[in-house]
């Protein structure tokens, strides 16, 4: 019995999450070696992956934050799409600075959050009704702000979004000129987002609560913690996050339109689910849902840089991939179960 | 069911499961009465019914096929299935995939009808049964795992109909979402209609219906009389997947053509909001296919309201989500519980006042 | 001797709607005893714990700890005023390791940092102190049953708990891992923490408790001394009135038993876990009891003929013929019943009517194709209202606004209306009250003389006296003999249940 334990060491969660990385490297390692012609392999490649989705790693962190107290929430999209529009509408029709558009973006995100922890904390309602309403309520409400697009115009908010930091690295052109890799503000903003809440998650009593409540919410509150307290922090600093992931996908695309950000929900949840967050609570790190991220962002550069499939492709894979996860969590909770048993 | 509007006991009345979705129905229709008030005015254009009314009753169909289904998915497992419009959208490109013989557009058919439908149907049911083995084999919540449907689907659309719009310019496909021969009826209504009574028939010819509520409201105690809950939420899943489809394919014959990015767009909050308005407790168990319907009804009449107080087709969710989440919230236990207590404390303070005085 | 008690409890009432739970309980607890509080079902041992500990408010009586009243409002409070509870369903954090379960809400800090190593090294240090083996980096799910309810442990006694409450914590432990528990709970009696033990298991009880408190019915039945009080009068005490009072109830049904053939026969059956392999015998016109106390294996017995727990070895034969059983479904068309033990969660369909309940067995039988017409249900649940005099406004009622008893009937005519030849009956007296107790009973005898074969479990030794013709006996989950005719008495069943010859130590 105990050789065996001691030879086991490897747990389950930390399985998925060696399963996501390995993932990730065979397929941007596939890509290289397979679109080598097209620069893929170029560093600037990679950088480009958290340049285009620096808003997602952000709002894929807070998604794990619900998702380990065992909730969800499908707002996220919506509310990114809302924030890029009252962010474009407020710099751009009501002539508000760029500052003032990053605080009504954290505000939006913010009440949102505030609003759905309630009901699901307080009222005890299913999270995925509450964020689902939330969701409609959002893209509804980017509509009644604006059906058409806004191209954001303001001068600081352009030169946030352009700022290019140069890395030492690079690649060198025909001519032998040394081209540096950059990445932007953004990617900074979202590393650090993932740094905070990693240490959040290891080192504060709320990180580990956010743990014990996904583990066994009734043993939670045996052993004497906050349940409602902690669960609606989470669902606070998560529409927090969406609301700063929206404004990063808002530097990335300039812009405020209805139909943005559709189906940002579904990558958040995959990347969450992929980098090895369970769906049944109390597993998961931000860490794994940075590489969820990666995984997400490979497979559409892969299909772009293809070139001749088509973008719904995209959706389908990413969305194959989330049901081989979703039933690989399914089985290994099967087999722990029987194994248990016996 | 034994009404028991003989005796006009008000108790009876407004204690029957239907008294909250007729009322609200009415209010939504008293709203469209004092804003347009031809708004019950039915008159003959061009040998077809038209009006207000109609219009409601034609473009509900939809939903109210759609929202039967998903009535089953909730009573039988306490969830819901997001993926219906996704599904709608698959099984409109099939049939109109196939009825154009692979072609971008087709003035005349390029395959059997009745090979189109049932093709468009079996694929519909096959997304359902896939919803339904995560569901009821797998033990995943409903929304997760229909969420899997939701945002594949309208890809696997896409890829169907590869990424374009099918369009199937033959009258006789049109029929489907216009009108038969000279009937001055709309043929979606007598689709909406044969649902209805479809499962009806099938809820009174089985025991379907006793078998879902049961295994909606206790699992254990249905195992132990003999009832495989696996088995019956499978089934509803393949039920609503089943209906969703017939939903695509008229929605599908409206427009005659297959906008995978469109067709039953947002349905599946009007779906759940149609079940709760209903009447029926999103968590599961007891449940009114009459009531989700008169809900359906109610929701599209609550569309072509706020359509004519100029609200654009973008914005209705907002509206919506705040009735989803009122009804939620109503139903929610702990809410009720406040309620009660709330009440209580006040008749105390009623009572302490009448005695102190 | 006085000072020695850590805690008192003093004529302590609770009172549910309809039901008195506890009627003027004393219980005392001295340090560094190990006290077992015993009784069989709604005995009030859960609801006595549950006051202590704040989940429930109780009516009258006192709590002093330490010589000073203590009222605690939540677990919480019991945990600050040093009672601790440990319960058989471990409530730890499966997903964390070892250490964050133990320290969990009250990590020791750095700069408002966890300190990791030091919450490690305290961890080993606590795990050491009480020769629990394990490694404070284990997940706690990798960890053994019986080491979770050791951490559990560890966690309450580092939180200084003077009381120590273990609600049935050897339910789900093999026997070296029970032997490693007592060997924990003794250590800590040395260190003179109060320990509360609640347990089915005799043989436990003898082994490691100082004094024995039972209690029947929601009242005190006194405290005893282990050394004092030998097994066969443990049982007797909890089980029914005074030993002595008892000798002589005798059944109704003795002298009665005729010859029947075989309905149901059981070779080999087992459920791992929860039944060793059995054999038993069913005949026609015959009830049968399963008794054995509360653990002891009554309930899944039957449940694993029913194939509500699936057997994992043996077979059944039903009159003869081999069958399969692989879900009530295949025991139901066999011709078996089962009225199972938790109404509330195995049996009412709580939002169905009265007549639904009655007719869903019967429904669920002839399959979904076949579904019954409705005068053919409005028939049944007439029927067997009236025959069960079922008390309800009408049969379209929720069954959910029904009293227990009536409850009861209505699940019991949902099983006669499938007509079955083998009908299960677990504990279908319980929380009913007397009348339609008795009422029960009698249409057992009835059912039994229409030659129906029965299976009857009860709490209650009186009532299965009453009504069984032969009684298996049940301990830890074996069968340990099968008591008929002239033996069949009070004196009998209880030795067989303590363990026979060596009751007396």
């Amino acid at each position: 019995m105990e050789k065996k334990k001691s030879k086991k060491k490897i747990n389950s969660s930390t399985f998925l999450l060696m399963i996501t990385i390995a993932l990730f490297a065979v397929m941007y390692i596939a890509g290289m070696i397979i679109f080598n012609d097209k620069g893929f392999a170029k560093p600037q490649m990679f950088m480009n992956l958290f340049i285009s989705n620096a808003g997602l790693i952000v709002i894929g962190c807070g998604m794990t934050l619900v998702m380990i107290t065992g909730g969800i929430d499908i707002s996220v999209g919506s509310v990114t799409a809302l924030v890029c529009m009252s962010a474009a509408y407020a710099m751009e029709n009501k002539g508000m600075s760029a500052v003032a558009a990053v605080v009504i973006s954290l505000l939006i995100g913010t009440l949102f959050g505030i609003v759905q922890g309630y009901l699901v904390t307080y009222l005890e309602i299913q999270p995925f009704i509450v964020t689902l309403a939330g969701m409609f309520f959002g893209r509804g409400l980017t509509a009644v702000i604006s059906t058409d697009m806004i191209a954001i115009q303001n001068k600081t908010f352009l030169k946030w979004a352009n700022y290019r930091i140069n890395l030492p690295f690079g690649t060198y052109n025909r001519r032998g000129i040394f081209i540096p890799a950059y990445i932007y503000p953004t990617v900074i903003i979202a590393l650090a987002v993932v740094i905070l809440i990693t240490i959040m998650l290891k080192f504060t009593k709320f990180g580990r609560s956010l743990y014990a409540i996904g583990g066994n919410q009734q043993s939670a509150v045996m052993m004497g913690l906050n349940v409602k307290r902690t669960k609606m922090k989470a669902y606070v600093l998560d529409g927090f996050l969406a609301g700063l992931g929206g404004f990063l996908f808002c530097l990335n695309s300039c812009a405020g339109f209805v139909e943005q950000a559709k189906g940002l929900e579904m990558d958040a949840i995959a990347s969450a689910v992929i980098g090895g967050t369970l769906l049944s609570g109390g597993v998961g790190t931000v860490i794994g849902t940075l590489f969820g991220v990666l995984i997400n962002g490979t497979i559409s550069s892969l299909i772009t840089t293809q070139g001749t499939l088509s973008s719904w492709w995209v959706r389908i894979t990413l969305s194959a991939l989330l049901c081989f996860f979703i039933v690989l969590q399914a089985v290994i909770a099967a087999v722990k179960r029987k194994k248990k048993k016996k | 069911m034994s009404n028991e509007k003989k005796k006009f006991n008000w108790k009876a009345v407004t204690q029957h499961h239907l008294f909250l979705p007729i009322v609200c129905l009415l209010v939504v229709l008293l709203v469209n009465v004092i804003k347009t008030p031809d708004f019950f005015v039915i008159s003959m254009k061009g040998g077809v019914l038209y009006g207000y009314l109609v219009d409601v009753v034609n473009r509900a169909s939809e939903l109210v096929i759609v929202a039967i289904g998903m009535t089953l998915v909730t009573a039988a497992s306490g969830g819901q299935d997001i993926s219906v419009g996704a599904v709608m959208a698959v099984a409109a490109s099939v049939c109109c995939q196939i009825l154009s013989g692979g072609q971008v557009s087709t003035d005349t058919l390029m395959n059997s009808m009745a090979l189109a439908i049932i093709a468009a149907i079996i694929v519909a049911g096959l997304c359902g049964a896939f919803n339904g083995f995560l569901v009821a084999n797998l033990g995943i919540q409903p929304m997760v795992a229909t969420l899997i449907l939701y945002t594949a689907g309208r890809g696997i659309a896409q890829l169907v109909t590869k990424g374009q719009i099918t369009y199937v310019r033959v009258d006789s496909f049109k029929v489907m979402g216009g009108y038969i021969g000279k009937c001055p009826i709309p043929t979606p209504i007598f689709f909406a209609i044969a649902a209805i009574i479809l499962i009806n028939i099938i809820l009174k010819k089985t025991a379907l219906g006793l078998y879902i509520e049961s295994v909606g409201i206790n699992g254990s105690a249905s195992r132990l009389v003999g009832l495989n809950s696996t088995m019956i939420k499978f089934l509803t899943y393949v039920i609503c997947g089943v209906l969703a489809g017939v939903a695509g394919i008229v929605a599908s014959s409206r427009i005659y053509s297959a906008d995978a990015n469109n067709i039953g767009l947002n349905l599946e909050m009007d779906a759940i909001l149609a079940v709760a308005l209903g009447g029926n407790v999103l968590s599961g168990g007891k449940f009114s296919i009459m009531g989700s319907v008169i809900g359906a009804y109610t929701i599209q009449a609550l569309t072509t309201t706020l359509y004519a107080m100029a609200v654009s087709a973008d914005q209705l969710p907002v509206y919506k989500a705040i009735v989803v989440i009122i009804i939620v919230v109503i139903q929610s236990p702990v809410f009720r519980r406040n309620m009660e207590a709330w009440k209580q404390k006040r008749a105390l303070r009623n009572k302490a006042m009448e005695g102190g005085h | 001797m006085a000072q020695n008690e850590i805690l008192t409890m003093k004529g302590i009432t609770k009172t549910f709607p309809g039901v008195k739970a506890l009627s003027n309980v004393d219980f005392k607890l001295c340090k560094g005893d190990i006290h077992a509080l015993m009784g069989e079902n709604g005995a009030g041992k859960s609801t006595l714990i549950k006051v202590l500990t704040g989940i429930y408010p109780f009516d009258a009586g006192e709590i002093t700890m330490d010589g000073r009243p203590m009222v605690n409002r939540s677990p919480q409070d019991a945990q600050n005023n040093g009672i601790s509870t440990v319960y058989q369903e471990v409530n730890l954090c499966p997903n964390l390791t070892v250490a964050e379960n133990l320290f969990i809400g009250r990590e020791p800090r750095k700069l408002g940092m966890i300190n990791w190593s030091e919450m490690n090294a305290r961890s080993r240090k606590l795990l050491q102190s009480l020769d629990i083996e394990v490694t404070p980096t284990t997940l706690l799910d990798e960890c053994s049953i019986a080491i979770q309810q050791m951490i559990a442990i560890a966690r309450a006694v580092d939180m200084e708990c003077k009381v120590l409450i273990l609600d049935e914590p050897t339910s789900s432990l093999d026997e070296d891992e029970v032997e490693k528990l007592f060997v924990l709970m003794k250590k800590l009696k040395a260190k003179g923490v109060g320990i509360i033990f609640v347990t089915h298991f005799l043989e436990q009880v003898y082994e490691v408790c100082d004094k024995i408190t039972v209690l029947r019915n929601g009242e005190l039945v006194g405290e005893y001394d282990v050394e004092n009080l030998p097994r066969v009068q443990l049982v007797a005490k909890m089980m029914g009135k005074d030993f002595d009072d008892l000798a002589d109830i005798k059944s109704e049904r003795i002298g009665s038993v005729k010859e029947g053939e075989s309905v149901i026969e059981a070779k080999g059956i087992s459920h791992h876990g929860t039944i060793k392999p059995f054999d038993m015998i069913f005949n026609k016109g015959e009830v049968v009891g399963l008794t054995g106390l509360l653990g002891s294996g009554r309930s899944e017995m039957v449940r694993s003929i029913y194939g509500a727990d699936k057997a994992d070895s043996g077979e059944i034969r039903v009159f003869g013929k081999k069958v399969k059983i692989n879900t009530p479904l295949d025991a139901m068309k066999a011709g078996m019943a089962y009225l199972p033990e938790d109404r509330k969660k195995d049996g009412i369909l709580a939002d169905l009517s009265v007549r639904e309940n009655i007719i869903i067995a019967l429904q669920a039988k002839r399959g979904m194709f076949h579904p019954m017409k409705r005068k053919e249900m409005e028939d049944a649940a007439t029927n067997f209202i009236n025959l069960l005099q079922i008390k309800t406004a009408s049969m379209e009622t929720p069954i959910k606004s029904l009293s227990g008893g009536n409850q009861q009937k209505v699940i019991l005519g949902r099983w006669l209306l499938t007509n079955p030849r083998f009908l299960i009956l677990d504990e279908p007296t319980r929380g009913i009250d007397i009348g339609t107790k008795t009422e029960i009973q009698k249409l057992v005898l009835r059912l039994a003389d229409e030659g129906k074969s029965i299976a009857f479990i009860s709490s209650e030794v009186e009532e299965m006296l009453r009504t069984c013709s032969r009684m298996a006996v049940l301990r830890d989950g074996k069968k340990v003999g099968e008591i008929e005719g002239d033996d069949l008495t009070q004196e009998k069943i209880m030795e067989t249940i303590a363990g026979g010859e060596k009751s007396n130590e």
